[in-house]
């Protein structure tokens, strides 16, 4: 199935990624060929069949609520690129 | 006797009785890192001040006579997909090219406290996403068979360090493929264990429901130790199994008489090299010699994993890789931005490599309203198919078996402009992750002087029946993963 420009340009909005023109009609081709030989799956009769997220049958998984250590602020913001004691920093969100 | 072509159980045996010290181990394998590492490029980063305090540690231990873990002092390369604490784990993205964990893994928690010596962390495809190591921000890896092919991917560097003698085994991570494809292409030994069986508690996600770390070995017994060592429950994954583990070195001498052996038709005829197909029934005939029942099956649905893989896999991943937003870790551009969301933008875009993005794309489109149901729900009922075609398969097989990848290692940049064609190379490995059993790949034999990989799967938690198989499979076959040297050292070390 061929997606068009606008299908992408929506996509990368989506996604939170800017691309070029030139990415975006790379993109185009690319995801289309792809979405193209997944036609089969959609012709494929799955009538009474339940999708599967998870190969390994599980319930929720509960512990005791513990204290137990866990990562100081430093370690917390140790990676962060701008970051002060206190906080991470951003640019203006409103 | 060149300590870097011993393997990883002798090695234990030979420092814990004091035939060899660990530190002369160590430097024996930091010497042939410096040998080989600049034709075949398997490690990111590389530890050798780290190794030889480490492995100096262990000899005091011995020395005195104290307790050491199982593999003391012996070496190890990491996949850079698993957190090191204090040291970068850049998942081959430029996004994390300076992160620096403040926790180990388990599994890197658990090869530690087994005594063994981190060597570095090993090359792979951008956040695991590839099939060739040629994704990664920090350059392609050789395979050191051929070093103008690729070792496969995502795990290409695990796989090429212990082809090449850098390290005696190393663990890699898989989620479509991942380690018994460059496994199967660098002649190694890999296996990726039932979903569950081993802890993802940090492990860089990418598709969660399929991710799973392994061990990767030039040897059954070395692969079986290691997965000994990783594997068990850790209450820091919730989706990890509570199941006893097993003794796995004491599976290479079961008995295989009898056993079981289904050939999956689907992957064994159509879309594999001539010269695969011929070493792979090489192979099946090999086994049937030695007493196992080798039948031909038929499992339908299986022509329809790649496709459903390639929606399920990007959209989970679509999902892991929004947590890369520039805040609390990972690459941020220089200068100012208008607002947020130009950051983002701009974060996510610079900070990405073309793969990652492509598949960000792919899985954000297959999971957007009016298309869900379509695309990754339908796959996941496919995945059902998948699931029941297998189980189907257990009432009359012990285990199934296929060639790992479709062709030996193709050549570098062959693949790189046709995301499709690269993705056809997981066509033998998907199945296995979709269903969440083990999977193994064991080298058979050379094509054209390429080694060619063969793929055992089991029911879930029948790691021990995979290594029975392959322990055969090792006997009858007598593969020695040792690629021609000259190459590799390129004239310097000693080579031909």
């Amino acid at each position: 199935m061929a997606i068009s420009i606008e299908d992408v340009e929506h996509v990368a909005v989506l996604a939170r990624l800017a691309l070029s023109d030139e990415e975006k009609e790379t993109y185009r081709k690319q995801l289309s060929d792809v979405l193209e030989h997944a036609k089969t799956i959609s012709e494929t009769d799955t009538s009474g069949v339940l999708p599967t997220g998870h190969a390994v049958p599980l319930v929720n998984v509960f512990r005791e609520d513990e204290e137990r250590p866990s990562l100081t602020a430093d370690e917390a913001y140790a990676n962060a690129p701008w970051a002060e004691p206190g906080g991470f920093k951003v640019p203006k969100i409103i | 006797m060149d300590l870097h072509y011993i393997g990883a159980v002798d090695l234990a045996r030979m420092i814990a009785a004091r035939e060899v010290s660990a530190a002369e181990v160590t430097d024996a394998l930091l010497s042939r890192i410096d040998a080989v590492e600049p034709a075949v490029k398997a490690f990111i980063t590389t530890t050798p001040d780290e190794a030889r305090e480490t492995a100096k540690a262990v000899d005091d231990r011995i020395g005195a006579g104290e307790q050491s873990g199982p593999f003391a002092g012996v070496p190890i390369a990491i996949k850079d997909v698993l957190s090191t604490r204090g040291l970068r784990t850049t998942c081959g993205s430029k996004m994390l090219e300076n992160y620096v964990p403040v926790y180990d893994a388990t599994a890197v928690e658990r090869v530690r406290s087994a005594g063994t010596v981190m060597l570095g962390k090993a090359n792979m495809d951008e956040f695991a996403m590839g099939s060739s190591t040629e994704n990664s921000y920090f350059g392609p890896t050789a395979n050191p068979w051929d070093l103008d092919r690729v070792p496969g991917g995502s795990s290409g560097g695990s796989a090429a360090a212990v082809a090449a003698g850098e390290a005696p085994w190393a663990l890699g991570s898989d989620t479509g493929g991942s380690i018994r494809q460059p496994a199967s292409l660098c002649g190694i030994v890999g296996l990726k264990p039932t979903y569950g069986r081993v802890s993802r508690y940090g492990l860089v996600a990418f598709a969660s429901s399929l991710d799973q770390v392994g061990p990767m070995a030039r040897n059954v017994a070395d692969c079986a130790a290691l997965l000994g060592l990783i594997a068990g429950h850790d209450p820091c994954d919730s989706t990890s199994i509570e199941a006893g583990v097993p003794d796995y070195s004491k599976a290479l001498q079961g008995d295989v008489k009898g056993m079981r052996v289904g050939v999956v038709k689907e992957l064994s005829s159509e879309g594999i090299s001539p010269g695969v197909l011929e070493s792979f029934k090489a192979a099946v005939d090999k086994l049937q010699a030695a007493g196992l029942e080798c039948d031909e099956v038929s499992l339908p649905s299986f022509s329809n994993g790649l496709s459903a893989y390639y929606l399920i896999a990007p959209a989970e991943a679509s999902s892991n890789l929004a947590r890369f937003d520039g805040v609390r870790y990972g690459y941020r551009p220089e200068g100012e931005f208008a607002d947020i969301w130009e950051m983002y933008d701009r974060v996510r875009s610079e900070g990405f490599g073309k793969e990652v993005k492509r598949r960000i794309m792919l899985g954000t489109y297959a999971l957007s309203a009016g298309y869900f149901d379509q695309y990754y729900g339908q796959a996941q009922k496919v995945r059902t198919l998948i699931v029941q075609d297998y189980g189907r398969a257990w009432d009359r097989f012990d285990v199934l078996v296929s060639p790992t990848s479709p062709s030996t290692a193709f050549k570098l940049g062959e693949k790189m402009d046709d995301p499709l064609t690269m993705y056809l190379s997981d066509i033998c490995t998907i199945p296995v992750n979709l269903a969440g059993i083990p999977g193994m790949s064991v080298p058979c034999g050379l094509s054209d002087g390429l080694p060619v990989g063969f793929q055992i799967m089991g029911p879930p938690l029948s790691e021990e029946k995979l290594l029975t198989v392959a322990g055969a499979l090792e006997r009858e076959v007598g593969f020695e993963p040792r690629p021609p040297e000259g190459p590799l050292t390129g004239g310097k070390g000693g080579g031909a």
